[in-house]
């Protein structure tokens, strides 16, 4: 492993048992953080983000069992790890914020009371504690933290709310953010502010951060790298420059042409990709996008394609890759 | 739009009928479902043939052979007066089903009315509804059956008014909740629309939805009334002696419980077998069928 | 937040005013003269007409209702007329008695009945979890009575552990050991109720999105569960301890009786078989008041331990 790289991820194998029979969620997912930098993850629901996410935290479903790959933080497999070891990690080194402000914080417990908590590996009288805990706040831009450091999770606004989250994110200097949808249930002016923020954050602080959002607005503006994932493959990724201006896997051209934002005309119908999400437990023999492609030839649908670096630094796992051009 | 939901209506039920089979063996599955399900068979079996069952006269006197253990011709042993409790508690356990049958019954009609009432009607009427049920249930239920019984002095008809009086509330809430509930559904707002009557509204909508849940409520209710009914005849306040009933069996117990044990255990066994028995069998019915019941405990 | 307290009070009082209208209205439309049924037939009417103008029946009954809550506001319960003895010294010599025997039968059920929750929460779908499930369920089917009797039977006449009989000769220690049987016949249910909603109610509260934010902090299993589960899912349970003292100062009578214990439920029963109109209201009503403060109390001390509602306006 780069030693540049705060994570790696390599060939990560999650399968899931259902109902239904097993489930095959995450397929040979390639990720690479490094250091210092915002890695971008965009695509639909359902697509494997999420389980991404709790595989690296160790946060997995019981019904699900990572079947291969390695997943190396600062040069450590994760997966190798025990549930103590992973627990030391997670909040200290490796920290999270989730989607829905609204239910993310214990509604009984002061924000200062969880604010303290978490900082319960540290052997410093709690004066101290709290000390740094007001510091995170007013960071965030949290006005008069000294005094809200006793009120409840309900008594702040949502976007607030997503402040606190990232003080309560940010206050044991994580080497690693991991942001799942942070800005969905804002809207817009909030979402621009937390952005800043957090970017402002993530410089003077240094750490890295993984940047989960379907926003394609808010991944362009915040991230140095993008991976698309689709059906529970990662199936292009890059810089954020190349992912933008020249998509290689179809299916990410499909997702930028379906970008409201990126619409000049106004029209009454937003663009969709034709076609379903496929189903993970019945997966076909060849490319998982092959259904909805456009440009699918026979082999699309004999063999599955692998992930190719067909330009320096820009994956894609197409058979294609290279010759669709974004033209 | 009528015609298509009656349609539905009408195609559904021999698809009701598999699911009820299906649901019915999900229930089998269950170890206290299947246990729940062979002690309700038992108690119900025992009660409806016990005149047959029955070796002796259960008010059958017999001075001589009073306050004996079990034996192969007493088989749960005789009380003061020599009477067979074996006898006694078969019978008494008919006596017990019938008041829970009748009583259950009973609420449950009202019970639906009212709540239909309280659904459909304007909404002074509805408040005042709520009002007298939230009155009655914030009466401790032996507080009223107490008060009850100081009216109308013992009887088993006092048993029955107590409880029909008691769920009323519980089956009439329900009952509104759901109607409220559906009364502005679209699918209804569009049968009224064209002119549907109150009664086939009802009839076609809200009853199906309703029952299904009256009677699982109605099902877990009957462990309630079996210990009201025993309650209140140990009391005294019951059943009136001759007449057997598990409550006075532990009572005419209770008095020589340092002469004898028996009386009292075989008068608890059958209470604690039918009470287990219905409330395995109602808990199992209600996670299979309607999981939503469970918050109510 | 002091505004849902006064009208949480006010309901309670409204559902208080109902209950003992209904009950008055009740006892006044019996078939049969209550006076006939007090003094028996034989006795002269100038009695009668006596009793019935001390008992204010010569008023219409809604006149009759308003001043009986009237009275009742005031703290006046009436006069016990065979013993001419105030319903008031009579019930509050006998309450203490059965408050006791309820708070030791809901103390101990809450000692038990809620780890016993936590514990199938924490292990759900386990063995303990099963095992505690089907316990629950048992401790709650069961009457009350019976374990009563069952206990008496293997405690007292057989074991002879446990005196069964009476309150003790009035030693402290005497009294004590008279209270553990009828105690844990009460309370007995109440296992079964509380382990039942605290293991749902710590179910739902796990699920919930902080719980998983804790857990991506690495907070150590035991604070989540003790400090961020437990303190949501304690909440509905202090409504039912709430419902459960009601409910028990006035089933109270069953255990009362089969260990023969002075009581409230009790009071009733003798008040209740001699017909004894006065004491019987009295005594029904403080049980009713006391079922409607309680629960009332509950809810009040939910709003007050639950910052959500504590700290609204």
């Amino acid at each position: 492993m780069d030693a540049n790289n705060v994570l790696e991820i390599r060939g990560l194998n999650v399968e899931f048992a259902s109902e239904r029979g097993r489930l095959r969620a995450l397929r040979d997912v390639d990720l690479t953080i490094p250091r210092g930098s915002i890695v971008g993850v965009v695509g639909e629901s359902g697509c494997g983000k999420s389980t991404m996410i709790n595989s690296i935290i160790g946060l997995l479903a019981h019904n699900a069992t990572v079947s291969s790959g390695s997943i190396s933080f600062q040069g450590e497999d994760l997966l190798q790890k025990s549930e103590r070891e992973l627990r030391d990690i997670r909040g200290q080194h490796i920290s999270m914020i989730f989607q829905d402000p609204m239910t993310t914080l214990n509604p009984v417990l002061s924000i200062g009371t969880q604010m303290i908590d978490i900082q319960y590996r540290d052997q410093i009288p709690k004066a101290q504690k709290k000390a740094r805990s007001i510091e995170m706040l007013s960071r965030v831009g949290i006005p008069d933290p000294e005094s809200r450091l006793d009120n409840y999770p309900h008594q702040f606004s949502g976007g607030m709310r997503q402040r606190i989250a990232i003080a309560m994110a940010l206050q044991a200097e994580p080497e690693l953010l991991i942001a799942d949808e942070p800005t969905t249930a804002l809207d817009a002016t909030l979402e621009v502010q937390i952005i800043h923020r957090l970017k402002d954050l993530q410089h003077s602080m240094g750490c890295s951060i993984l940047f989960i959002s379907h926003h394609l607005g808010v991944i362009a503006e915040l991230c140095d790298f993008v991976i698309v994932m689709y059906g529970g493959e990662v199936v292009e990724r890059g810089t954020v420059r190349d992912i933008f201006h020249r998509p290689s896997h179809p299916y990410t051209f499909k997702l930028l042409e379906c970008d409201p934002a990126r619409i000049a005309e106004t029209t009454r119908s937003l663009p969709t990709i034709p076609g379903e999400i496929p189903n993970l437990a019945k997966l076909p023999p060849g490319c998982i996008f092959a259904d909805r492609c456009e440009r699918s030839i026979g082999l699309c649908r004999e063999k599955i394609p692998p992930s190719t670096e067909f330009a320096e630094h820009h994956w894609a796992r197409c058979h294609l890759a290279g010759e669709v051009s974004s033209t | 739009m009528s015609d298509t939901s009656v349609k539905a209506a009408t195609t559904e039920m021999p698809g009701a009928w598999q699911s009820l089979w299906r649901s019915l063996k999900r229930v089998l599955r269950e170890p206290l479902g299947a246990l729940g399900l062979v002690l309700v068979v038992f108690v119900i079996v025992s009660a409806v043939g016990a005149d047959l069952f029955a070796p002796f006269e259960p008010n059958k006197i017999d001075i001589r052979a009073k306050l004996q253990p079990p034996s192969a011709e007493h088989l749960l042993g005789t009380d003061q007066l020599g009477r067979d409790i074996f006898s006694r508690v078969l019978i008494g356990g008919q006596i017990a089903l019938k008041v829970s049958l009748v009583s259950i019954g009973l609420a449950l009609v009202i019970g639906l009315t009212l709540g239909l009432i309280a659904g459909f009607g304007p909404r002074w009427l509805d408040n005042a509804l709520m009002l007298l049920f939230d009155s009655v249930r914030s009466f401790p239920t032996v507080m009223f059956a107490l008060a009850v019984v100081t009216l109308f002095g013992p009887s088993l008809t006092t048993v029955m008014i107590v409880v029909v009086i008691t769920q009323i509330p519980i089956y009439g809430r329900m009952v509104r909740s759901q109607t409220l509930a559906l009364r502005d559904a679209e699918f209804i707002l569009a049968e009224r629309a064209l002119g549907a009557g109150f009664f086939r509204i009802i009839g076609m909508h809200i009853l199906p939805n309703v029952v299904g849940p009256l009677l699982i409520l109605a099902s877990m209710d009957i462990p309630f009334v079996i210990t009201i009914e025993a309650g209140l005849s140990f009391l005294g306040m019951g059943v009136r002696p001759p007449t057997p009933s598990w409550g006075t069996i532990l009572n005419d117990g209770y008095s020589y419980i340092y002469n004898t044990p028996w009386p009292v255990i075989a008068g608890g066994i059958p209470v604690i077998l039918t009470t287990l028995g219905f409330t395995f069998l109602g808990e199992s019915l209600r996670d299979v069928f309607d999981p939503r019941l469970r918050k109510e405990i | 937040m002091w505004l849902y307290f006064l009208k949480r009070i006010l309901l309670g009082i409204l559902i208080v005013v109902v209950a003992v209208s209904l009950l008055y209205s009740m006892i006044h439309m019996v078939p049969g003269d209550p006076v006939k049924t007090i003094l028996g037939p034989r006795a002269s009417p100038e009695l009668q007409a006596q009793i019935r103008e001390k008992m204010g029946l010569n008023d219409p009954l809604p006149v009759q209702i308003v001043k009986f809550i009237g009275r009742v506001a005031t703290g006046d319960l009436g006069e016990d007329v065979f013993k001419r003895k105030s319903v008031n010294t009579i019930v509050f010599e006998q309450l203490p008695h059965t408050i006791y025997l309820v708070l030791a039968g809901i103390g101990w059920a809450m000692l038990v009945g809620i780890p016993l929750g936590c514990l199938s929460a924490i292990y759900r779908n386990s063995m303990i979890d099963r095992f505690a499930g089907i316990l629950s369920v048992s401790c709650i089917a069961i009457p009350t009575f019976v374990v009563a009797l069952y206990s008496v039977l293997l405690f007292a006449v057989t074991l002879k552990w446990l005196p069964a009989i009476g309150a003790g000769d009035g030693g402290f220690g005497s009294y004590i050991s008279h209270l553990i049987l009828p105690a844990f016949a009460v309370g007995l249910g109440w296992v079964g109720y509380l382990a039942r909603l605290v293991r749902a109610s710590m179910l739902e509260v796990m699920s919930e999105n902080h719980v998983r934010t804790a857990r991506a902090f690495g907070l150590p299993e035991k604070t989540i569960v003790f400090k961020y589960v437990l303190r949501l899912a304690i909440l509905p349970t202090i409504t039912l301890i709430g419902m459960g003292i009601g409910i028990l100062l006035s089933s109270a009578v069953f255990t009362e009786i089969v260990f023969a214990r002075p009581g409230i439920g009790r009071l009733i029963y003798d008040a209740v078989t001699s017909r004894n109109y006065p004491v019987v209201m009295g005594s029904v009503l403080v049980t009713t008041i006391l079922f409607v403060v309680s629960t009332t109390i509950a809810d009040l001390i939910n709003a007050l331990v639950d910052p959500r509602v504590r700290t609204e306006g």
